[in-house]
C-alpha cells in the first residue's frame, strides 16, 4: 500500500469531501496562503479559492461564524491554529456550539468541524503546546476525534465531514510529518471504536495521539522482558469505546491510561473511573495514569522533556501496576 | 413616503401583539406561573416591528435575552411561545430552552442568546454561508448596547466587514446594560460611531419612531441584500421594565421612567394613525382585544399541555448519539 503523511492524508480527506459536497468550505488563520502554521493544509494550496480563505484572528468570530454558517446548510471546517487559542474564542464553543441544539429542543443540525494541532513540539512553552481535549470531553455537546496516523485522519475527518453533529479534531503537531500506509480508496472509520494496535495478556494500555506511538515502543521494549502488552488506540474520545477497553481489562485484568494532557483530571481520570465502576472485580491492581505534570509547559528542552510522558513514564507505570 | 393603510395598521398590530405578550409574561411570572428568569421587551417594540417589516420569512435574524418581540416580529406562534415560558413539551424548545432559548430555525430565528453579544459571531457566520452559496438572503443581528462593549462586537464588525457580508447589525439602546447606565459603561456617546471603526455605515435613529425604524433598517437591507455589505443602526430606546421582572431596580428613579413614558413607540404611533384617520377609538380597542384574544389562546394551549418527561432532558443533544454515554 503506498504511505502519506499525516498531514497529506488530511488534506485528501478535506479535498476528496469538497470536490464531493460543495456546501463544504474552511477558513482559519494562516491556511490558505501559507498551508497552515504546520503545513496541514500544504496539499490544498491555490485549491477552491471561494472556499479556502484566511481570517483575521478573531477566535470568538471565527468559531461563532462555523455555527451560523451550519445553521443555514453549510458544512464549515474551521482551522484553529493551536489548540491553546480555543481558550480565547471558548465561549461560541462551550456556550453555543455545544449548546444551541440542545436548548432549541433538538432544532437544526450543527455540521461543523473544528480542527488543529495540539501538543507539545519545539519548546513552544505554554501557550502553545497543550492538549486540552479533556475540555470538550467535559462539557456535553461535541465529538471529539484525535487521530494518531495518517490512516486513521483521513478516515476519521472524512466521517467528521459527513457528520450531522459538531466534532473537533486535535492534531498533534509532531504526528504531521509521520508517514503510514493509506489506500488509494474510498473508506470511512465509524466515531466510538477504538482501534487494538497490539494485542496482549498482561496489561491494557489505553492511549491517544502521540501517546499510542510512546506506548507502542514501551510495549515493544517490555516485550523483551516477557511482559504482553494489549495496547489500545481510542482514536475518538467522544464518544469512547467503552466496550472494548472493558473487553480488555477483563482479559488483562491491569489497565494503564496514557495521554499528554495534564494527569490531574485528565480523561484518563474518567477512563480509569468508568472502567473501576463497571469491571471492579477484574482488576488485580489500581488503575494508574500517564500525564503531564500539572504545571503549564516550560520553555527550557530539560524542563520540557521532564514534565511531559513518553514512553519511559507508560514503561514505569506498566511495571507498577504489574507489581 | 406613502404607505398602505394595512402597512400601517400592520405595523400598529405588531407592537401591540408583543406588548401585550410581555404584560401577559409579566403578569403570569409575578402569579408564579413561570419558572427562570424573563427579560421584557416593552418600550422597545418599535424596533423588532419596524426591521422585521422588511424581512422576507428565508432571511434570519439573531436575537438577545430580551428576544419575545424579535420572535414574534419574525412570525413566532405565541401558542408554542408561551408554552415553552411554561416550560411544556409543546413549546419552541421542547421546555429544553425557555425565554431566553426561545429559536425556531424554520422561520429564520437562530435563537434568542442567554450570551450578550452571543448572537453576533453567529449572525456573521450566517452571513459568510449566504455568501459562499450565493443566495440574497440576509441577516439581522440584534444587540443592545452592553454587547457593544464585548469582544464579540469588535471581532464580528471586522470580520463582517472584510468579507462584504450581507448582515445588518442593529444595536437596541436602551441605555441600561442589566443594572448598568450606558453613560457610565461606554466610551461613545453613540454606539453607531463605533462603525467607522469598521469601514461600514453607521447612523442613530430615534428606536421608538416605527417609521424611521422601518426606513433606516430598509436601507440597510437592500444594501445588504445587493452585496454592498453590512451597516451599523443604533435604534435608541429605553428599557421600561427592569432587567429582568423582579429587578428592584436601585439603578434608577420613578421620575426618569414616568418621563420616558410619554415617548414610548405604541402611545406615540397611535397618535400619529388617529391624526391621519387610519385609526379610532373602535379600530384600535378591536385591535389591542383581538391581541388579548390570542394570548389568552396561547396561555390555554401552554396550561393544557403536557410537561416533558424527566427522561426526555437526555433527548436532541446529538442527531447521532450512537455510543454516547448520558
Amino acid at each position: 500500500m503506498r504511505e502519506i503523511t499525516f498531514s497529506e492524508a488530511l488534506g485528501e480527506a478535506i479535498l476528496e469531501e469538497m470536490e464531493r459536497d460543495p456546501t463544504i468550505f474552511t477558513y482559519g488563520e494562516d491556511i490558505a496562503k501559507q498551508g497552515g502554521i504546520f503545513g496541514a493544509y500544504k496539499s490544498l494550496l491555490g485549491k477552491f479559492p471561494d472556499r479556502i480563505f484566511d481570517t483575521p484572528i478573531s477566535e470568538e468570530a471565527i468559531y461563532g461564524s462555523a455555527l451560523g454558517a451550519a445553521l443555514v446548510g453549510m458544512r464549515p471546517v474551521v482551522e484553529f491554529h493551536f489548540a491553546d487559542f480555543l481558550f480565547t474564542g471558548i465561549q461560541s464553543i462551550t456556550l453555543q456550539i455545544e449548546k444551541i441544539r440542545y436548548m432549541t429542543g433538538g432544532q437544526g443540525k450543527l455540521h461543523l468541524v473544528l480542527r488543529g494541532p495540539d501538543g507539545v513540539a519545539q519548546s513552544a512553552a505554554a501557550q502553545h503546546s497543550e492538549s486540552i481535549e479533556t475540555i470538550f470531553m467535559h462539557v456535553p455537546g461535541i465529538k471529539i476525534i484525535i487521530p494518531s496516523t495518517p490512516y486513521d485522519m483521513k478516515g476519521l475527518m472524512k466521517t467528521a465531514l459527513r457528520s450531522d453533529d459538531p466534532v473537533i479534531c486535535f492534531e498533534h503537531k509532531r504526528l504531521y510529518k509521520i508517514k503510514g500506509p493509506v489506500p488509494e480508496e474510498e473508506y470511512l472509520i465509524p466515531f466510538g471504536v477504538a482501534d487494538i494496535k497490539r494485542e496482549g495478556k498482561d496489561v491494557t494500555v489505553v492511549a491517544m495521539s502521540r501517546m499510542v506511538h510512546e506506548s507502542l515502543r514501551a510495549a515493544n521494549e517490555l516485550e523483551k522482558e516477557g511482559i504482553s502488552v494489549e495496547m489500545i488506540d481510542l482514536r475518538t474520545l467522544v464518544p469512547w469505546d467503552k466496550k472494548r477497553v472493558i473487553e480488555s481489562v477483563k482479559k488483562t485484568n491491569h489497565l494503564v491510561v496514557a495521554h499528554e494532557t495534564w494527569k490531574r483530571a485528565g480523561w484518563g481520570a474518567e477512563i480509569a473511573s468508568v472502567v473501576q465502576e463497571e469491571a471492579f472485580d477484574y482488576l488485580d491492581a489500581p488503575i494508574l495514569r500517564v500525564g503531564e505534570k500539572n504545571v503549564p509547559m516550560p520553555f527550557s528542552p530539560p524542563l520540557e522533556e521532564f514534565v511531559t510522558p513518553d514512553y519511559k513514564d507508560v514503561i514505569k507505570a506498566i511495571k507498577k501496576v504489574l507489581e | 413616503m406613502e404607505y398602505s393603510k394595512d402597512f400601517l395598521l400592520n405595523l400598529y398590530r405588531t407592537m401591540v401583539r408583543i406588548r401585550n405578550f410581555e404584560l401577559r409574561a409579566e403578569k403570569l411570572f409575578l402569579e408564579g406561573k413561570l419558572p427562570g428568569f424573563i427579560h421584557l421587551y416593552i418600550g422597545e417594540e418599535a424596533i423588532a416591528t419596524g426591521v422585521m417589516a422588511n424581512l422576507r420569512k428565508d432571511d434570519y435574524i439573531t436575537s438577545t435575552h430580551r428576544g419575545h418581540g424579535h420572535m414574534i416580529a419574525k412570525g413566532g406562534d405565541m401558542k408554542r411561545m408561551m408554552a415553552e415560558l411554561y416550560g411544556k413539551l409543546t413549546g419552541y424548545c421542547k421546555g429544553k430552552g425557555g425565554s431566553m432559548h426561545i429559536a425556531s430555525f424554520e422561520i429564520g430565528v437562530l435563537g434568542a442568546n442567554g450570551v450578550v453579544g452571543g448572537g453576533l459571531p453567529i449572525a456573521v457566520g450566517a452571513g459568510l454561508g449566504i455568501k459562499i452559496k450565493k443566495s440574497d438572503q440576509v441577516v439581522v443581528a440584534f444587540f443592545g448596547e452592553g454587547a457593544s462593549n464585548t469582544g464579540a462586537f469588535h471581532e464580528s464588525l471586522n470580520f463582517a466587514s472584510i468579507y462584504k457580508l450581507p448582515v445588518v447589525f442593529i444595536n437596541e439602546n436602551n441605555r441600561f446594560a442589566s443594572t448598568a447606565r450606558v453613560e457610565e459603561t461606554t466610551s461613545v456617546e453613540n454606539i453607531s460611531d463605533r462603525a467607522v471603526g469598521y469601514g461600514i455605515p453607521g447612523v442613530t435613529i430615534d428606536g421608538n419612531n416605527v417609521i424611521a425604524v422601518y426606513e433606516t433598517a430598509k436601507e440597510a437591507i437592500r444594501r445588504a441584500r445587493e452585496g454592498g455589505g453590512p451597516s451599523l443602526i443604533e435604534a435608541k430606546t429605553y428599557r421600561l421594565k427592569g432587567h429582568f421582572v423582579g429587578d428592584p431596580e436601585l439603578y434608577r428613579k420613578k421620575e426618569e421612567i414616568e418621563k420616558f413614558l410619554s415617548k414610548e413607540p405604541i402611545g406615540r404611533f397611535e397618535k400619529k394613525l388617529f391624526e391621519m384617520k387610519i385609526l379610532n377609538k373602535n379600530l384600535r380597542d378591536s385591535i389591542w382585544s383581538e391581541s388579548e384574544k390570542e394570548i389568552d389562546e396561547a396561555v390555554k394551549f401552554a396550561e393544557e399541555s403536557p410537561m416533558p418527561k424527566p427522561e426526555d432532558a437526555l433527548t436532541d443533544l446529538f442527531v447521532d448519539d450512537t455510543g454516547y454515554d448520558y
